[in-house]
Parts: C-alpha cells; sequence; structure tokens
C-alpha cells in the first residue's frame, strides 16, 4: 500500500517515515500546547482516558508540511467515539488547518473513507474503542493525496461514470401515472448492490486497481451489476451492459482476492457481484454460439 | 468567469430535480455545489415520499393532511401544489430506476406515517433518501448536466436597488476549494439556491456537518426577506449520543415508545389518544421532552422506541437499515433490545420566502427544498413531506428559471405583501449588522449584469484575503456557544427570558465573528476558510430563529411558548417574515393563503 503525493516524490520506507513520524511528534507536541484553547484543557484533565492519533499531514504550498509528515494528537477518549469524532476534536481545538472530508457523520454521504490502521474504514462508522492505540490515520492508498487525509476521488468517479450508470429502457408504461412492475425477489437481488455509497474504499484496497488504472474497479462494476440484474431493463439492456463490463479492463480483471469485500462499510458482497457478472457475461456469449 | 443559464447552487434532492427539469427546457445548467452530489444530505432521508398514488387516496386528502398538520400556517396553493405534483413526481423516479421497495403486485410498496389519513409514504427500505439522491444523480450523469463539485458558493451577485423587489440576481460567486481560487458564476436565466438545512445551528441534530444555511443567510443578506424561521422541527426519535436519525417508518411500521416506568406514555398520559405514536412529531418530541424533564425518562435523558415485536423479518425486509444506525452508532441490537431515542433538530419548516414556482422577491433568484419556505409546511412538517417537496419544487424552480410559463403563482412575496409591520418587539440587544455588511454588488450605479458578478467577486475575494492573512480567534469556539445557546434556549420548549439570552449570545457571537481568523495558510483545500464563512452564516439563521421565536406569543405547532400556550388564530394567522434591510432586520408579516383551488380551509382545533 503507498499513499502517493503528487510530483512523484520518492516513496518512502518504512523506516523514514517512522523516524519522522517521531520528530513531527515532538514538534506537534510543542504546537499543540501553545495553540491549545483553555476548553481542549480542561476537557483533556478531565478525561479519564487519552489516546493519540497519529495523523498524516500534507500540503503542496505550506513550509513544512510539503514535505509528507506525522503528527501527533492526543486527545480525550469518550464512550462511543469514532475516529472521525477524535479528528474533528484535534481540528477545534489544536489544529484547525488537520484537513479532512466529513459530512454526515452516519455512514452514508460516504466522505471519510480513510485509511486507519492499515486498512479502509469510513471514520465516522470506526470505534476508537475497537482499534489499536496509537491510530494511525492515513489518506486513501493508491489514490493522489490533495492535502492531509484528502485525496483526489476524480479518477473514482470516472470509473463510475464509464459504465453508463444510469437506468434505461425502452418500455415505460404508457400511463403517465402507471409504474413499472418489479417483483420483490429482483428488488432483493439489486437491494445489496444499490448501497453504495461511492466512498471508494474497495478501489483503493484493491491490488488489480493499483496496478492497472484503467480497470473499472469494484464500485463501478457493482454499479452495472446494479442495473445488469434490475429486470425492469429489459434484455436487450442487459446485453449491452455486459459488453461493457466484459471489456478489457473490465469483470476478467478481477482476481478475486476479496480485499474490496472486506473493506466495503456498506457490506456489499462486490466480489460475489463481479464473480456473477463473469457468469452472465460467458453465458451470454454462449447463446451467440 | 463561468456562464450558465441557469445556475443551480446545491446537490441535494432539490438541486438535482431542478437541473434535470431545467435541461429538460432546453437550459444550459451547472450545479454548483460544496460538496459532490451523492455526498449531500437528501441521502440520509430514510423513511419515505409521501404521494397519493393508490385508489382511496386522492391529492384533496394528502393537501387536508399537509394543512392540518402545519397548524393552519401553510399556504393552501403551495400545499395543493406539492400534493398534486407529487403523484408524478414519485412516477418520475420510479421511470428512472429508482428501486422502491415492492408490493407482491410488483407495485411500489407505500406505509403509514404520522399525521397522515392515508397509508400514503411511498419508501425504499428505510434509505428512501439515498436512493431518491443516486437516483437523480444518474439522471444528471446521463444528460450531461455540468456539475462543479466542490465549489462553495459564498455570496450573490445581485444589484443594489433599495427595494428588494427591484433588485435583480445575476449569478453567485464561489470559492474552488481545491484550488483555492475566487470564481464569478453568470445566470442569464437564474439562480436557484437548493442548499438544504440549517441544523448546524442546534448542537443535537440530525443533520450533516454542510447543513448551515448558506442558502438563507445568503438570500436574506442580498434582500429576500426569510419566512416562519421560528419553526424548526425536532424529530421524536434520534440516537442520545450522536443526533443519527431514526425513522418515523419505525412507528410507521407499530413500533412502541416507552417511558422509564415502562409506560406506553403516548397513550397511557394522555398526549395523543388516538394515533399515539404515529401523532404529528411536534407532538411526540413534546410529549417525549415532559416525560423526561417529570423524572420518567432514562438516564434523565431518553425515552425507548421497541420494534422487537415486529420480528426479524419485518424489520429486515422494511427497516433493515434501521438495525445497522442503532448498531454502528448507539452500540444497540434493535432487534433484541430497545432503541434508546430523543428529540433532536431535524428540519427547519421556515426558510427563503418563495411563492410556489419557487421564485423570491429578487427578480432571477429562487430557492427550492429545506432553504425554502413556499410555504408547505407551515408551524410543522408532516413525515414524509420533504421529499416531495425537493422534488415538486426543485422541478417548478428549474422549470421557471428555464424560461417556462408556469402560469401566475397565487402565493404573494416580497415585502409588498406585507399586511402589518412589528415595531412592538423588545430586543435585549439590536439584531443585525455590526459594521457595513450588505452583500449587494453595489451602490445602484453597476446594472451590467457581467459588472455585477465581476464586482461581487472583487468584494467577495477582498473578504476572504482579509480573513486569511489577519490573525484573530478561530471560528470554531464561537459555533460552539452558538450551537450551545440555541439548545438551551430556542429548542423545543421556549420561554422569553430564554430566547433573550439567546439573542445576548447570538449578538456576542457576532462581535466576536469581526475578529475571526483562518490560521490555516493554505489556498489548496483550505476547509478552515469554509467553516469560517459557514459559522457567519450559521449567526444570521440563528438570529432570525430567535427574532421569530420571541416575536410569535402563541404555541403553533413546533413553536411552543410557555407564557403563550394557545394557538391565536385571531392574531397569530400570519406568517413571521423577516428582511434584512441594509443590516437592520425588519419585521413584519404576510396573511397565510388559505384559499385553495376548490375551497377555503377553516383551521381546527388540531388534535390525533
Amino acid at each position: 500500500m503507498s499513499t502517493q503525493i503528487p510530483q512523484e516524490t520518492e516513496t518512502e520506507t518504512e523506516t523514514d517515515v517512522e523516524q519522522e513520524s517521531s520528530q513531527a511528534r515532538r514538534v506537534s507536541a510543542e504546537r499543540t500546547r501553545a495553540g491549545m484553547d483553555q476548553r481542549a484543557e480542561d476537557e483533556l484533565s478531565d478525561a479519564d482516558e487519552t489516546v493519540e492519533l497519529k495523523v498524516f499531514r500534507y500540503d503542496p504550498e505550506v513550509e513544512g508540511k510539503k514535505e509528507p509528515r506525522f503528527d501527533s494528537f492526543e486527545v480525550p477518549f469518550t464512550k462511543g467515539m469514532t475516529v472521525l469524532d477524535a479528528l474533528i476534536f484535534a481540528r477545534d481545538h489544536f489544529d484547525s488547518s488537520l484537513t479532512f472530508r466529513h459530512s454526515c457523520r452516519q455512514a452514508i454521504c460516504g466522505s471519510d473513507a480513510l485509511f486507519v490502521n492499515g486498512s479502509q474504514r469510513l471514520g465516522c462508522k470506526t470505534q476508537m474503542a475497537d482499534l489499536e492505540w496509537p491510530v494511525r490515520v492515513e489518506p486513501l492508498p493508491h489514490a493522489e493525496v490533495v492535502k492531509d487525509l484528502v485525496v483526489d476521488m476524480e479518477h473514482f468517479y470516472d470509473q463510475m461514470e464509464s459504465v453508463e450508470p444510469y437506468f434505461q429502457t425502452e418500455e415505460l408504461p404508457s400511463g403517465e401515472l402507471d409504474e413499472q412492475r418489479q417483483d420483490r425477489a429482483n428488488r432483493e437481488e439489486i437491494k445489496m448492490s444499490t448501497r453504495c455509497i461511492w466512498c471508494g474504499a474497495c478501489m483503493s484496497s484493491c491490488n488489480v486497481a493499483a496496478g492497472d488504472n484503467e480497470y473499472l474497479g469494484p464500485a463501478a462494476i457493482n454499479k452495472a451489476y446494479r442495473f445488469a440484474m434490475d429486470d425492469r431493463e429489459g434484455e436487450d439492456m442487459t446485453e449491452h451492459r455486459l459488453n461493457i463490463i466484459e471489456q478489457e479492463h473490465g469483470v476478467w480483471r478481477c482476481q478475486t482476492q476479496f480485499s474490496c469485500t472486506e473493506v466495503c462499510p456498506k457490506d456489499i458482497p462486490l466480489t460475489e457481484h463481479i464473480q456473477e457478472l463473469k457468469r452472465e457475461a460467458v453465458k451470454s456469449n454462449l447463446k451467440f454460439w | 468567469m463561468h456562464e450558465h443559464d441557469v445556475v443551480v447552487v446545491g446537490a441535494g434532492g432539490a438541486g438535482l430535480r431542478a437541473a434535470i427539469a431545467a435541461q429538460e427546457e432546453g437550459a444550459d445548467v451547472a450545479m454548483v455545489t460544496k460538496l459532490h452530489p451523492v455526498r449531500s444530505h437528501t441521502g440520509a432521508a430514510e423513511g419515505g415520499i409521501n404521494a397519493a398514488l393508490r385508489d382511496g387516496d386522492d391529492w384533496e386528502l394528502h393537501a387536508y393532511d399537509t394543512m392540518k398538520g402545519s397548524d393552519y400556517l401553510g399556504d393552501a396553493p403551495a400545499i395543493e401544489t406539492l400534493a398534486q405534483d407529487a403523484p408524478e413526481e414519485v412516477i418520475q423516479l420510479e421511470h428512472w430506476g429508482m428501486p422502491f421497495s415492492r408490493e407482491d403486485d410488483g407495485r411500489v410498496s407505500q406505509r403509514p406515517f404520522g399525521g397522515l389519513s392515508f397509508p400514503r409514504t411511498t419508501y425504499a427500505g428505510a434509505e428512501t433518501g439515498h436512493h431518491l439522491l443516486h437516483t437523480m444523480y444518474e439522471q444528471v450523469v446521463k444528460r450531461g448536466i455540468q456539475v462543479y463539485d466542490e465549489f462553495y458558493v459564498s455570496q450573490l451577485a445581485v444589484t443594489d436597488h433599495d427595494e428588494p423587489e427591484e433588485r435583480e440576481c445575476h449569478g453567485v460567486v464561489a470559492y474552488d476549494i481545491k484550488s483555492g481560487e475566487v470564481v464569478g458564476f453568470r445566470a442569464t436565466g437564474g439562480v436557484i439556491l437548493a442548499t438544504g438545512g440549517d441544523g448546524q445551528v442546534f448542537e443535537h441534530t440530525t443533520n450533516a456537518v454542510a447543513n448551515t444555511g448558506d442558502g438563507p443567510a445568503m438570500a436574506y443578506r442580498a434582500g429576500a426577506p426569510v419566512e416562519d424561521m421560528e419553526f424548526v422541527q425536532f424529530h421524536p426519535t434520534t440516537l442520545p449520543s450522536t443526533g443519527v436519525l431514526i425513522s418515523e417508518g419505525v412507528r410507521g411500521e407499530g413500533g412502541i415508545l416507552y417511558n422509564g416506568e415502562g409506560e406506553r406514555f403516548m397513550f397511557e398520559r394522555g398526549y395523543a389518544n388516538n394515533a399515539g405514536e404515529l401523532a404529528s412529531r411536534d407532538v411526540v418530541s413534546r410529549a417525549e421532552l415532559t416525560e423526561i424533564n417529570e423524572g420518567r425518562g432514562i438516564d434523565e435523558e431518553y425515552v425507548e422506541l421497541d420494534m422487537r415485536h415486529l420480528g426479524e423479518e419485518r424489520i429486515t425486509d422494511r427497516l433493515e437499515n434501521i438495525i445497522h444506525l442503532a448498531e454502528d452508532f448507539e452500540g444497540v441490537d434493535p432487534l433484541n433490545e430497545p432503541m434508546p431515542v430523543k428529540p433532536g433538530q431535524h428540519y427547519h419548516m421556515g426558510g427563503i420566502e418563495t411563492d410556489e414556482n419557487g421564485e423570491t422577491c429578487v427578480d432571477g433568484l429562487y430557492a427550492a427544498g429545506e432553504c425554502a419556505c413556499a410555504s408547505v409546511h407551515g408551524s410543522n412538517r408532516l413525515g414524509g413531506n420533504a421529499l416531495p417537496e425537493l422534488i415538486v419544487f426543485g422541478a417548478r424552480a428549474g422549470r421557471h428559471a428555464a424560461d417556462t410559463d408556469l402560469g401566475t403563482a397565487e402565493v404573494p412575496v416580497g415585502p409588498s405583501a406585507r399586511s402589518e409591520t412589528e415595531d412592538g418587539l423588545e430586543t435585549p440587544v439590536n439584531p443585525g449588522a455590526l459594521g457595513v455588511d450588505d452583500d449587494v454588488a453595489a451602490d445602484g450605479a453597476l446594472v451590467e449584469p457581467s459588472e455585477v458578478v465581476e464586482h461581487a467577486v472583487e468584494t467577495e475575494r477582498t473578504r476572504i484575503e482579509g480573513m486569511l492573512e489577519r490573525d484573530g480567534i478561530n471560528h470554531a469556539e464561537i459555533r460552539e456557544d452558538l450551537q450551545r445557546a440555541m439548545t438551551e434556549y430556542v429548542n423545543v420548549f421556549r420561554t422569553e427570558e430564554g430566547l433573550k439570552k439567546a439573542l445576548e449570545t447570538i449578538r456576542e457571537c457576532r462581535e466576536r465573528y469581526q475578529d475571526v481568523a483562518v490560521s490555516d495558510p493554505s489556498r489548496t483545500f483550505n476547509t478552515d476558510l469554509i467553516h469560517t464563512i459557514e459559522t457567519g452564516n450559521l449567526i444570521d439563521v440563528a438570529e432570525t430563529i430567535t427574532l421569530g421565536a420571541l416575536a410569535r406569543t402563541e404555541f403553533r405547532g413546533a413553536h411552543w411558548r410557555k407564557e403563550h400556550q394557545e394557538r391565536k388564530d385571531e392574531s397569530w394567522l400570519k406568517h413571521t417574515m423577516i428582511a434584512w434591510n441594509g443590516g437592520t432586520p425588519e419585521l413584519y408579516y404576510k396573511p397565510v393563503v388559505l384559499e385553495g383551488e376548490n375551497k377555503e380551509y377553516e383551521p381546527k382545533v388540531r388534535s390525533y
């Protein structure tokens, strides 16, 4: 797993990072004391327990942050605290330049997929109590870092949008107020696939995607699955969709390592969906023999 | 400078629907959002979409329920528009592939919701908003509508005529979050604000961190009045530790509320003898807090919502998302134990004054969705009525901004609709601007649209540079104090004394905000700057909520006043309007429109 900094800086070795990290920790501890507001001090002294966050820092245009480093933040631990809560505390009380995406706080907006203690997780859905301390927080690997924990999502979005991620049918009911019928079993079949929140955790965890930038990736293939399996679209469209995911950088690249399935915060069986599309593609190809 | 026919600010349900509608009418549309569209908080909506789709139901029943739910403060033309347009909008979503839950015959499912006389809440599991948001974003992708994501709109480009009704909106100013550039967007047809909620005014809220009332604050400062701001909905079932929403769908499917003594208090304590748990949200929230305040809560903080008797199969089929939310955010397994719940800020009925076509009194400025007030919800929104609002009024605003004739609106807007002026309100401190803080573009001399936008860009650039360069205090402390005061004093139960204290705190926050500074010097993804600007918006929004709450000396819908325990139709059947008025806020009132298409709605006692 590698964190990607623009301008092709050489990937640091683990030791380099560790050394830099301990140095950064001292720097940040001083900065923290100086910059800490009274409330943070009160909360820290009231807290029964504190937890150390080691956070990846990088900013392409700020002196001292151009070289990636790790900063340490000591935050008061409270019951039910998530990684996102801890990051917000650190930002609001110690360093307002600490940058990360977040919005809904409830695992539906998909903004805060992070690399926490070495795996892709949503910050808002990860309990600090369930992690080994200190907690190490990094941006998603295999995506270019914009700043601190923010990565460039454009490539992920491009892949999502390349699979014609929208419902298409030629056969809508004639009456304006007539709905299409869909049986419960079919709705159930696509249910898990419709839960994707575009967080990018799967793509970041995928070794194949890391090596092949054109690989559609688990999320986009899942999106294709969501429509290909929806009976409302009709058979011709299914055919069309299978052609899309059968392309050179499509389903056949998947090596069924299950890393995407393991990290998906919405428990979508991504690998299974990819496998099922492979089967459908084979079946469909056989039809023309 | 970017130029488009229609510029939509915000890309949740209302914004997406507006963009699609405008594009269908042939307009060149741009969406400008501080997030990416799929990150919008519409995605967190759970319960469903009210629409009269089935035999035995009709739009008039939906309209009647909505008017009653509004405690007769909704405007009939807007309410009837909502009820009439909702069915075709829901079917439109189905035709766009939205994965609704289904009945055995393959038709979309509907379920009962609070305050409804027919089970007309159309749903997709307990994640209806997620599916609605993604389905419409898919359509935006399909149509190739241009999206400027992670662009933060921080100011409107509006002319500076004395009267808001003479002003014109020519575009917006946005901060490109990734590059740090301040850029202008000129809109030749119209600007549609669809910025969503402002729940961050409060401490305990179901709203996202991004819900900071940017739209209402910008529109207000640009001259468009805000309406009925005192009406804030507190949802009865939110998780105590985080404010995460537990859908009304749980009660719709049969979930039961218990107090600490094991009583089914909605019935046993007489809060709603007929509807019980499915009484309107304001009624249930007050009942819960009364139980807690009178010592019958649990841990002095919450009551319990039990759905175990529904059985695992039904829960998994219709409410599966609730199991995950309760487990992940409260550590409770609702299949085996009741869920702790308490009221939390959820939705703002008030907002930017618009007519039923989404238009404000400022020419070329529209608003739709939660940031707007058309008004369909009046003093209390019914569950399941927010999502139809987004799509119905989003679509209308989009069409209108793309120059489609929707007929003359019946809901009057702008200061000329005033019926009386509030001149007796005593406030402990002056509200409004501290210095010259008017957001409008120039001194009346600028009329050329692109000049208006350019001038706004320059003004905003200077303001932002100032915040980045000076030393001063961090916004986070100010925001925290504001949220605490609002939660303590402008919550479910309100007193004159408390509201005045809140106004004092808001004033202090405003004074401290004068010295606010951004300590992150970076031009790259400077969220410190974004949050600092948002906090300024929260101050303006909080002030209008509190002023409205202090002025309204009655108890109606979600607005409860200790000293005034009755709904007073003779004196208060009217909308509270607040105009920025160049920095010296002015309160006035306009009548409620109760005259519908076929009938006049008669205010009745609202009981459930």
